[in-house]
C-alpha cells in the first residue's frame, strides 16, 4: 500500500511536461546509442552526464533523460545484432546467436518485434522489481555502519572483478587503481595533501566524469581507429515487424525465464546485464533445445537474453539506489551524475527525497511503453541510423565528450587528462584489465576510506570492528567466495566479450 | 618479444611500490584520526603491487596489438586530440572543432573533401544545437567563437 501511495506520488513527478520530454529524448538517443555498433549504455551514458548537468537540470530530471537513455540503449543494442550480427553492445552479445540466423532467414522484421517485446516484458517486470525490492533492500540498509558499509565496497570489487575479466589480479590491479585515483587531492577529514606533486590542478582531486568519459568514450574512439574498416553493413531488407502469434505463444515462458534471470542478477552488486543475457540464453537452450534449433534462428533463443538483459537494467539500479552500490557499469556512471549532484543514494535518499527516486520509477514505466513504440513500429528508422557510417560518427562522439567536459570545468587541463585517461582505457582494455572497477574505485574511493576511517574512529584503531557483527562477517564471507569462486568457475560463468563491445 | 602483461606488471609493481612510498610522506597536521591519512593509500598500492607481481609470474597470452601503421594512426588520432586541447582556447571552438572532426573523420576513411564537410558539419552541429539553443558555454577563442 505503502509502494502504491508513493508511486502514484511518482507518477505526479514525472507527468510533468518536462520530464516526459526528458524520457522520450532519452529514450531516443538511447535506442540510437544502443543500435551503434561500440556505442553502448555505459559509454552513451557518460556522454551525455556532463551535457546534463551543465544544462543545469535538477537531480529528478537528470535521471529520468539518463536512466531512459540506459533503458533505451538496452533496447536498442539487438538491433544491430540482429541486422549486422555485431552486437550494438556486451549484452546485445546473446542475441546475434539466434537473431542473426532469424534476419538471414528473412525474418528480420520479426526477429526485430520479438527481441522488442522481450525487451519491454524484462524491462517492465524489473521496473515493478525495483518499486517493490529497493524500499526493501532500504530498510536492510538501516542496519548498515561503517564497518558494513566498507565491507559492502569490498565485496562489490571482488564479485565485479570476478565476472568482468578472465584475471583476478586484473580486477584486483584495476580496483587498486581507479582507488588510487580516487586518493589525489586534499584529504578531508585532516586536510593533508595527497600525491598533488604541488599542483593547483590536483588539490580537488581528478573528477571522476573526466576519467568516466576519458576511459569510456575517448578509448572507443580509439579502438574505432583500430577495427575500421572491418564489419559490414547492412544487406537484410526489412520486412514486416510484426510477430507471428504461434512464434509469441511459444516465447511467452522463454521471456518470463530470461526476465527472472535477468533481473537476479541484475541487482548481485557487479554482475551486471552480460551476465544476465548470457545465463538467460544458457538456461533457455537447456530448457528448451530439444530439437537442436538453438542457434539457427530459434525465436526462443531470441526472446529469453533480450529480456534476460534488459530485466537486469533494471535490477542493476536496486543496489544503486538504495546502498550506493552500483551493479553494473552503467549505474556507476549514473552514480557519479548524483554525486556531482550533491545526492547520495541510499536510505536517505528515500527519505529525504522521496520524489527523486519513486519520480525516476515511475518515469521508468512511462519510458517503457514508449521504448515499446520506438522499438517495434518505429524500428525502421533506427535501422536508417545504423546506416550513418562511422568515420562521422566517431569524431562526433570525440567533439561532443570534449564539449560535455570543457562544459563542466572550463579547463583544458582537464581535457588533457580526458585524452591521457583515453588512451590509458585503451591500452588496458587491449590487456583484458576491466575498467568498470577502475570506475568504480574512482567513485567510491572516498567514501570507502572514509567508513573505513570512522569504523576505526569508534572502535579506536582496534580492526577487529570490521568484523564485529554478523552482518559483516556475511558481507566478508559473500566477498571472498565472490572473489575466489571465478578462479574456478570463471570460464563457465563468463561469455568471451569481443575486446570493442561496451561493458554495460 | 616480452610479455605485454609482463610489461603491464613491471609498470604497475613501480606503480604500486611508489605510491606506497608517496604515502609514507603525506604531511599530516595536528587533527588526526586513529588511522590518519596514510593508511588507506599504502593498502591500495599493496594490492597494486601484489597483482602486478601475479602478472610477472603468471602473464597471459598477448593480445593482437594493431600494426605499426595503424598504432601510428592511433597515436596520431590521440594527438590530434591533444592538439585540440591545447588550441581551444586561443583558435575557438568552432574553428578547432572543425580542423579535429575533419582530421579524425579523414584518418577513418572519409576522402579529403567528404572529411572537411564532416568536420565543419560536426563544428558548426554542436555550435548550433549546444551553444544556440541549448545556450551550453563553449570555449571562445582570437575570433569570439
Amino acid at each position: 500500500m505503502e509502494t502504491l501511495n508513493s508511486l502514484a506520488q511518482g507518477f505526479e513527478v514525472a507527468l510533468t511536461f518536462q520530464n516526459l520530454a526528458l524520457a522520450l529524448l532519452g529514450c531516443f538517443l538511447g535506442t540510437i546509442i544502443g543500435a551503434m555498433p561500440g556505442l553502448g549504455p555505459s559509454n552513451g551514458v557518460a556522454i551525455l552526464i556532463p551535457l546534463a548537468f551543465t544544462l543545469g537540470l535538477p537531480a529528478t530530471p537528470a535521471l529520468i533523460l539518463l536512466t531512459s537513455v540506459y533503458f533505451g540503449a538496452m533496447y536498442g543494442g539487438r538491433i544491430s545484432s540482429i541486422l549486422i550480427n555485431i552486437p550494438g553492445d556486451e549484452p546485445a552479445m546473446m542475441s546475434t546467436l539466434d537473431g542473426h540466423p532469424m534476419a538471414k532467414q528473412g525474418r528480420a522484421g520479426e526477429a526485430l518485434a520479438l527481441s522488442g517485446l522481450a525487451s519491454f516484458v524484462g524491462s517492465f517486470f524489473a521496473t515493478i522489481g525495483v518499486a517493490i525490492f529497493a524500499p526493501m533492500l532500504v530498510k536492510l540498509a538501516l542496519l548498515f555502519g561503517p564497518a558494513e558499509y566498507f565491507a559492502l565496497f569490498t565485496l562489490a570489487f571482488a564479485t565485479l572483478g570476478g565476472v568482468s575479466s578472465r584475471n583476478q589480479a586484473k580486477s584486483a590491479m584495476a580496483a587498486a587503481l581507479g582507488l588510487g585515483i580516487a586518493m589525489v587531492g586534499i584529504d578531508g577529514s585532516t586536510g593533508s595533501q595527497r600525491f598533488t606533486f604541488g599542483s593547483v590542478h590536483l588539490l580537488d582531486g581528478i573528477d571522476f566524469l573526466v576519467a568516466i568519459v576519458g576511459l569510456f568514450a575517448i578509448s572507443e574512439v580509439l579502438l574505432f581507429m583500430e577495427h575500421r574498416g572491418e564489419g559490414s553493413p547492412i544487406g537484410t531488407k526489412l520486412d514486416r515487424v510484426t510477430i507471428p502469434w504461434a512464434t509469441l505463444k511459444k516465447c511467452l515462458a522463454s521471456m518470463a525465464r530470461g526476465t527472472g534471470i535477468g533481473f537476479v542478477a541484475g541487482v548481485l552488486p557487479g554482475a551486471g546485464a552480460s551476465l544476465g543475457s548470457f545465463v538467460a540464453y544458457t538456461t533457455e537452450k537447456r530448457v528448451s533445445d530439444r530439437d537442436k534449433t538453438f542457434g539457427h534462428g530459434d525465436p526462443r533463443g531470441l526472446a529469453a537474453p533480450e529480456a534476460g538483459n534488459n530485466a537486469s537494467a533494471g535490477g542493476a539500479l536496486i543496489p544503486m539506489l538504495s546502498l550506493g552500490v552500483p551493479g553494473s557499469g552503467t549505474t556507476a556512471v549514473l552514480l557519479a551524475m548524483l554525486l556531482t549532484l550533491n545526492i547520495t543514494p541510499g536510505p536517505l535518499l528515500f527519505a529525504k527525497n522521496p520524489d527523486v527516486v519513486w519520480g525516476l520509477i515511475a518515469a521508468l514505466f512511462i519510458a517503457n511503453f514508449m521504448l515499446l513504440a520506438m522499438n517495434i513500429p518505429l524500428v525502421g528508422l533506427f535501422v536508417r541510423v545504423l546506416q550513418v557510417p562511422a568515420r562521422w560518427l566517431m569524431p562526433a562522439v570525440a567533439m561532443i565528450s570534449f564539449v560535455g567536459i570543457y562544459g563542466i570545468s572550463g579547463s583544458t587541463f582537464d581535457l588533457l587528462v580526458m585524452v591521457g585517461f583515453g588512451v590509458a582505457g585503451y591500452l588496458l582494455r587491449k590487456m583484458d584489465v576491466p575498467l568498470v572497477p577502475i570506475i568504480l574505485g574512482v567513485l567510491l574511493g572516498n567514501q570507502m576510506e572514509d567508513n573505513l576511517r570512522r569504523a576505526l574512529t569508534i572502535s579506536d584503531g582496534d580492526w577487529g570492528i570490521l568484523w564485529g557483527s554478523p552482518l559483516a562477517i556475511g558481507l566478508w564471507a559473500f566477498a571472498i567466495l565472490g572473489f575466489v569462486a571465478p578462479l574456478f568457475f570463471g570460464r563457465f560463468v563468463r561469455p568471451r566479450a569481443p575486446e570493442t563491445s561496451d561493458p554495460d | 618479444m616480452i610479455r605485454s602483461d609482463r610489461l603491464l606488471g613491471a609498470v604497475c609493481l613501480v606503480l604500486g611500490v611508489a605510491f606506497i612510498w608517496g604515502a609514507t610522506r603525506i604531511q599530516t597536521g595536528f587533527i588526526i584520526d586513529p588511522l590518519g591519512p596514510q593508511t588507506f593509500p599504502i593498502i591500495i598500492g599493496v594490492v597494486l603491487a601484489s597483482g602486478s607481481l601475479w602478472l610477472l609470474f603468471r602473464p597471459d597470452p598477448d593480445p593482437v596489438w594493431p600494426a605499426l601503421a595503424k598504432a601510428w594512426e592511433i597515436a596520431g588520432a590521440a594527438l590530434v586530440m591533444i592538439g585540440y586541447a591545447l588550441t581551444l582556447e586561443h583558435l575557438g571552438f568552432v574553428v578547432s572543432t572543425a580542423i579535429a572532426g575533419a582530421l579524425l573523420s579523414w584518418r577513418l576513411g572519409s576522402p579529403p573533401v567528404g572529411a572537411i564537410v564532416a568536420g565543419v558539419g560536426i563544428s558548426l552541429g554542436i555550435y548550433v544545437i549546444f551553444h544556440l539553443v541549448l545556450g551550453l558555454s563553449l570555449a571562445k577563442g582570437v575570433l569570439g567563437f
